[in-house]
């Protein structure tokens, strides 16, 4: 029977030389991570049932970041009881903070996603490792606690979608405009329990980087995860980049494997979008929305905090001045660096931005660029809810980074196509 | 004169995309302390919501409830709200999966916006899988969940089905 890359990589986890699509399995996990918010939980629920116990220290990845630095006395203490258990338990790949980022971009860039492994994390966006052709997706604290402890948990085998990317991007439109045109034509549940399959010659042309935007958003149409063929781009990526082993699987789909629904984007045709309140899926051409007002800019996290989308936003910004509050967030140590070596640092210093810590923070309404009611930001992050950075009534605008770092200089809704 | 027992109330959110930002924000994931989380369930979809909830009650909404973040925390502060039931038309992926770890039963009535309405008293016997409205004087069937689920559910959650699991093999071996 032909099988979905999906499929092929949960058979293989699972000890089956089979599965279908709804087909309920235990499968080994081959990493897991967890980090400040949802760690912690899962640390008390294992103490509390006499579980305390890790099922292989070397598969375990922790990273404060929704919270990190403390941004008060609470998670502080959350803080306090990741940075102890991971100790205590010697969690070889714990990344307190100096070295800690935002998860889904540290993981892939410290070398610990491979292909056709079987990841999950507790966080939704870990459906981002997808984009490495692994089968990646998000659990919540005790199923976390369920996977320290064994190394196993339970899935329901599901359906896939195929989604085929034709076409050259048009200078000025990135991977963020192609994942919110997807949502915006299948809606938040259009692809609910379903493994988003993404192929095509516009995904062949695109940077790992690039690749994990797509991927990280798959969560915001409902799926279960995102997964991208393994090519050379791939290849080059992990290249001295693993961490521990060093082999990993290879698997792709099969011709004729049977996909639940299927859909085409002709990526040639898109202009730059920005997702409306309060919906990942009110996503509207720039050209049918420029000049709206904002307050905010907001350029980071795991969706778009990578030194590519720095990369973008500074050659957008160089030389112009914003004209709203504008945050800068590198999503890890590492690209923080970068960023200062590369002159970055400098373009957003001169343009008026201020540069943070490696954090989610406000990504989540969390800290570090809040909203008051009634404010507007333009984000390069992956949500739009009710409340999502801040009081219930402000207003989050989805887009690229490039979008939103002509939104900053414009203070409104603006086209980046005109600063390229 | 025997008091009168009060039936569970339905409170009805007639909205898909209810989303874990609006039943807990992410301002209070600073603790996981589930009756501190409690005070806050629904805060951005409902501010009233903490005040009219009496032990028992049931919460109804349209497609997709519980989309957006994996935090449990929506789940726990649903629950140590005394929150008896949730009954969505569907719900998303990781929140059913939650539910279900945490021994909280996702109950999936496809017409739930039509069969209940906000303040409707309703009684639901999870074994036979009925809903009863006692307002309108209706009985509708749900789904039970897959067997596999049950037994979570049944042993109060995931650990303790794990642990169960655990002590049947030590069992076994001896």
């Amino acid at each position: 029977m032909p099988m979905t890359i999906t499929e092929k990589i949960l058979a293989r986890a699972s000890g089956n030389s089979q599965v279908r699509p709804g087909q309920l399995i235990q499968a080994e996990v081959d990493m897991v991570m967890g980090h400040d918010v949802t760690l912690p939980p899962a640390i008390a629920m294992l103490e509390r049932h006499g579980l305390d116990r890790v099922f292989d220290r070397d598969r375990i990845v922790i990273t404060p970041d929704h919270f990190q630095p403390a941004k008060d006395i609470a998670s502080a203490a959350l803080h306090k009881r990741l940075d102890q258990w991971a100790r205590r338990h010697r969690i070889t790949y714990y990344y307190p903070l100096g070295r800690a980022g935002v998860c889904h971009a540290l993981l892939p860039e410290q070398g610990h996603i491979r292909p056709g492994e079987v990841i999950v994390g507790a966080d939704s966006h870990t459906c981002t490792y997808g984009a490495f052709a692994a089968f990646s997706t998000g659990i919540g604290s005790t199923e976390l606690a369920a996977v320290i402890a064994t190394g196993r948990l339970w899935f329901k085998v599901p359906a896939s979608m195929r989604i085929e990317l034709t076409g050259r991007l048009p200078d000025g439109v990135f991977s963020k405009d192609v994942i919110l045109e997807v949502i915006r034509r299948i809606g938040t549940d259009g692809a609910r329990y379903m493994a988003m399959e993404f192929v095509g010659p516009a995904i062949g042309q695109m940077s790992m980087e690039a690749r994990m935007t797509i991927t990280n958003m798959a969560i915001e149409a409902g799926a279960k995860s995102g997964i991208i063929p393994f090519d050379d781009v791939t290849r080059q990526y992990l290249q001295g980049r693993l961490k521990g082993r060093q082999d990993y699987m290879v698997f792709e789909s099969d011709p004729d494997a049977a996909y639940a629904s299927s859909l085409n984007v002709d990526c040639s045709m898109l202009e730059p979008m920005v997702a409306f309140p309060h919906l990942p899926s009110n996503g509207r051409p720039i050209s049918t929305c420029a000049g709206l007002g904002m307050d905010q800019a907001y350029i980071g996290s795991c969706t778009n905090g990578r030194i590519e989308d720095l990369r973008i936003a500074a050659r957008i910004l160089k030389g112009h001045q914003v004209a709203i509050r504008t945050l800068v967030v590198p999503a890890t140590p590492t690209i923080w660096r970068r960023a200062v070596d590369e002159g970055l640092m400098d373009v957003f210093y001169d343009a008026g931005c201020v540069i943070a810590a490696p954090t989610c923070g406000a990504c989540l309404g969390g800290f570090m660029g809040v909203l008051a009611a009634g404010e507007r930001c333009i984000s390069t992050t992956n949500r739009n809810f009710v409340g999502r950075m801040g009081h219930p009534n402000s207003e989050v605008y989805l887009a690229s980074p490039a979008t939103a770092a002509a939104s900053a200089i414009e203070g409104r809704l603006a086209d980046p196509r005109r600063y390229l | 004169m025997k008091e009168r027992t009060v039936m569970p109330t339905a409170h009805v959110y007639k909205r898909d995309h209810i989303n874990t930002d609006e039943i807990i924000p992410a301002r209070y994931l600073n603790t996981d302390d589930p009756n501190e989380l409690a005070r806050h369930c629904l805060e951005d979809l409902d501010g009233s919501f903490v005040k009219k909830v009496r032990p028992g009650d049931i919460i109804v909404a349209g497609e997709d409830f519980g989309c957006g973040s994996s935090r449990e925390h929506a789940v726990w502060a649903i629950r140590a709200a005394n929150v008896g039931a949730v009954v969505a038309q569907s719900f998303a992926r990781i929140f059913y999966r939650n539910c279900i770890n945490c021994g909280f039963y996702p109950i999936e009535l496809p017409k739930a916006l039509e069969l209940i309405e906000d303040g409707d008293q309703v009684s639901i016997d999870f074994r036979l899988g009925q809903i009863q409205n006692l307002t309108k004087g209706t009985v509708v069937g749900f789904d039970p969940l897959p067997s596999f689920a049950l037994e979570i559910i049944r042993d109060g959650g995931l650990l303790e089905h794990i642990k169960k699991g655990l002590s049947r093999q030590t069992n076994r071996r001896c």
